[in-house]
Formats: structure tokens, sequence, C-alpha cells
């Protein structure tokens, strides 16, 4: 077993973790019955899924020899990666912040409402 | 490994596309607005990996960073401006 081999497998493991991750996300974001709750879903799926895939595609591009227009390329991927796991949170929660003042109640199963909304 | 590469465009094509279903008929407009971010994350991935199949990595990549920062860019956008009383 040479060591492209098991790089090659790394690679392999982190791309589908990754997408087995983003395909959750997908099923929850269509099956869920309320907006807050595929959110949910949806923000915290994508974010791991897009870590996972971007980390494994930076160490795929580093098999082709340490040069240093690859490492650019790997950091740049890797940018990426971290840039979206600040940015999705923060795009998530300023949404459902602006949903939340503008009057969407959650969902609950008898369909009563669990607080008081707009405030009196 | 290249098969591998559009093995996996291929299943994230078909999540972004189902994905759309909600940006269409969403119920609200805040789900449209988030199936329209879903589907630009998936987008991103599909990106890079296109970037393996036709051997441009370097190009590709500065496409996939300007592709991320407009869609968390708009996402804000559309949270600030179009989310507001009465509209929905």
């Amino acid at each position: 077993m040479s060591l492209l081999m098991v790089s090659n497998i790394i690679v392999m493991v982190f791309i589908s973790v990754g997408v087995l991750f983003l395909a959750a996300g997908t099923i929850g974001f269509l099956r869920f019955p309320d907006f807050y709750s595929r959110m949910h879903a949806t923000g915290k799926c994508d974010t791991l899924g897009i870590f996972l895939s971007c980390t494994g595609i930076a160490l795929y591009t580093l098999q082709d020899g340490l040069s240093l227009a690859n490492i650019q390329v790997s950091l740049k991927i890797m940018f990426i990666a971290v840039f979206w796991s600040l940015g999705g949170p923060t795009a998530t929660h300023a949404l459902l912040k602006s949903a939340f003042k503008a009057g969407i109640l959650p969902w609950t199963k008898d369909g009563k409402s669990v607080i008081e909304w707009p405030p009196k | 490994m290249d098969k591998f590469f559009l093995t996996i465009s291929l299943i994230l094509s078909f999540l972004a596309l189902i994905c759309l279903y909600r940006a269409i008929f969403g119920p609200t407009v805040v789900d449209r607005v988030i199936g329209v971010g879903v589907v630009g994350t998936k987008t991103l991935i599909i990106l890079l990996l296109i970037g393996f199949l036709y051997k441009r990595m370097d190009m590709f990549v500065d496409i996939s960073l300007v592709y991320a920062i407009l869609n968390f860019i708009s996402v804000l956008i559309f949270s600030k401006y179009f989310v507001r009383k009465g509209v929905l």
C-alpha cells in the first residue's frame, strides 16, 4: 500500500462525509414543518459539510507536489472553509432574527403559540 | 479519482435540484431566501470539483471564493431589506 493510495483514501473519506452532511441538511430542509426548524437543519449541516469537503479538496491539491502554487491554492481553499464557518452561522442568525421581528411564530404540534408576539 | 469527483458532483447537483423545490414553492419569503442560499453553498463545492476535472484549479478556486463571499453578502442584504413586517 503506497503513500499515494493512503492519501487518496483519506481524501475520499473527507469528501464523502462532507457530502453526507450536506445530504442530511437537504433532507431536513425539505422535510421539517417550520421555517425555524428548516434553518436549524441547514445552518449547521452546511457549515460542517463545506468544512470537511474543502479540507479533502485542499489535501488532494497538495498531492501533486509541494510547490508554491499548490500551497497557495490549498491555502485559498482552506480560506473558503474558514470564511464559510464564520459567515454561514452569521448569515443564518441575521436572517432568523429579522424573520422573528417580522412576526413568524414557531411551529407547535397543537397549533397554539408558545409566546405572546408581538408584545403589547 | 476523476470518476469519484464526477460522481460527487452529480450527487451534489441532484441535491441542489431538489433544494430548488423549496426556493420555488416555499410558503414564505424567508424559505425562498434560505433555499437560494443552500443552492449556493452546494454550487461552491461543485465549482471546486469542476476545477479538478478541467485541471485548472488555480482559476476555479478564485471563482469559488467570490461565490462564497457573494452568497454571504446576498443573504445578509435579503435579511436586512426584504424581510420586514407586513411583507410576509
